[in-house]
């Protein structure tokens, strides 16, 4: 039976960790080698990495250190942040990213979906997606949640997944940061109208948060957090060994 | 030395960090001199099968794998690597592939239901076929432990030369093998600690 995907998500600024992660015997907190390495061997099944750099320099050093997480650590790696082009699914790639996601990219060109698509596969191209509620309706927002893009949400993912969109995440800005857990009423919108992955994120305060996610959505796939682990409010393997013991498929 | 067969499909990078993660000199050849001086050899791939056949084909490799197959080297073949071992595949129309394991590659979606996902992507728990010794392939590891899977084919009417499957509605064949040559659906290159321990496995046969 396929298992459900509990991943990490680490931010990135030139090279290094955003907010490092101050784990007991971890030398280096914002170090994405690290970090990567630790989260791999707490049982993480993925790992999603976004570059949050403005700059060329800061793109580089980004490049550089995906290079070394992706030679030392043998979990899946999903990158996202600043894909635009081609040029730069190209370039995450070379660097041993398995998955690329794209969002405000996407949301600019959205036949960048199609070509990502038909050059490397389905199951490369993940469409991220920032979407809060506006007016009755989930609305997707752009540039980190700055902007409101006026598309509504559902339509959006569904003609994403039309273009080869092999995997979504949705974070629901409503619920990201409270720790009251996910967006769960997004997720089933979601879920009813996609049959490829659907990734939860936003919301995550608790293990109870990951139970009710996987219990009320059995078509949610994978669960994406950064603050809860970051701090160690939840542990990765007592959180797996938590949900296997409540019935939900796990990798253990 | 290891050799891992390039042709031209894929990213190759993963595959063999994960060796020299293990300790294993792995060399990214598509030369026939390399490949026979190895003393085992990858065939990776990814994308689609009459594309990769071609492709193999295209540079002779695909004699020069069998003729190292022939010679009693220990071929792994990996995701889309391991159904170019099979007689065919109906991938976008039926194409020919080595003939190395005897078989077909059939989509996934008819033979799952409705609710599950195709690609059949994640990880899943390897079963061992009950009724013959486990293969020294997963000399490392055990029953149940799960590797990363990323697939909409899969091969089928295999069983005699079927080592493991996965749960995913029926069971799908997820690891072959016949004599010296190997085949893995899913990546060990991704697969964690459990795939590191199946690609020692094989580095040692």
């Amino acid at each position: 039976m396929i298992t459900k995907r509990i991943i990490p998500c680490l931010d990135v600024k030139d090279g290094r960790v955003v907010k490092g992660v101050n784990f007991q015997g971890l030398a280096d907190v914002d170090s994405p080698v690290e970090l990567a390495k630790f989260y791999s061997g707490c049982g993480a099944d993925e790992l999603v990495f976004y570059d949050i750099a403005a700059s060329a320099e800061g793109r580089a050093l980004f490049t550089d250190s995906l290079t070394q997480v992706a030679s030392s650590v043998f979990i899946p790696l999903t990158v996202g942040g600043g894909i635009n082009t081609m040029d730069d699914f190209d370039r995450v790639l070379k660097c041993g990213a398995d998955k690329v996601s794209v969002n405000s990219g996407a949301i600019r060109d959205p036949s960048l979906i199609r070509q990502a698509a038909k050059r490397y596969g389905d199951q490369c191209v993940v469409l991220s997606v920032d979407a809060r509620r506006v007016a009755g309706q989930f609305r997707v927002f752009a540039k980190g949640g700055r902007v409101d893009t006026g598309l509504d949400a559902i339509e959006w993912i569904r003609s994403g997944v039309d273009s080869g969109a092999g995997e979504i995440v949705l974070n629901s800005i409503d619920t990201d940061g409270v720790r009251d857990g996910f967006d769960l009423e997004m997720l089933r919108a979601v879920c009813d109208v996609v049959d490829v992955p659907v990734i939860a994120s936003g919301g995550a305060g608790s293990v109870d948060h990951f139970v009710s996610l996987f219990r009320s959505l059995p078509k949610v796939d994978a669960g994406l957090a950064a603050s809860i682990f970051h701090y160690g409010e939840a542990r990765i393997p007592e959180l797996k060994q938590a949900l296997a013991a409540e019935g939900i498929p796990m990798r253990l | 030395m290891l050799a891992i067969v390039d042709y031209g499909v894929g990213n190759l990078f993963s595959l063999t960090c994960s060796l020299n993660a293990i300790g294993v000199e792995a060399v990214v050849t598509g030369d026939e001199a390399v490949l026979a001086r190895a003393d085992r050899v990858i065939l990776p791939g990814v994308g689609a099968f009459g594309d990769a056949a071609d492709a193999l084909r295209r540079r002779g490799l695909d004699r020069v794998v069998l003729r190292e197959v022939e010679k009693g080297k220990p071929l792994l073949g990996i995701c889309l690597g391991m159904q170019l071992l099979f007689d065919y595949s109906v991938e976008y129309g039926r194409h020919r592939g080595l003939g190395l394991i005897p078989g077909s590659v059939q989509p996934i979606r008819p033979v799952v239901p409705e609710e599950y996902k195709v690609p059949h992507i994640g990880w899943n728990a390897l079963h061992f076929p009950k009724d013959r010794p486990v293969s020294p392939l997963f000399r490392y590891i055990k029953e149940g432990e799960c590797v990363y899977f990323v697939h909409s084919f899969y091969g089928t009417d295999c069983e005699p030369n079927t080592i493991a499957t996965a749960e995913y509605g029926p069971e799908l064949t997820a690891a072959v093998a016949r004599d010296n040559v190997y085949g893995a659906q899913f990546h060990p290159e991704k697969s964690g600690r459990t795939g590191l321990n199946i690609l020692k496995a094989f580095c040692e046969l």
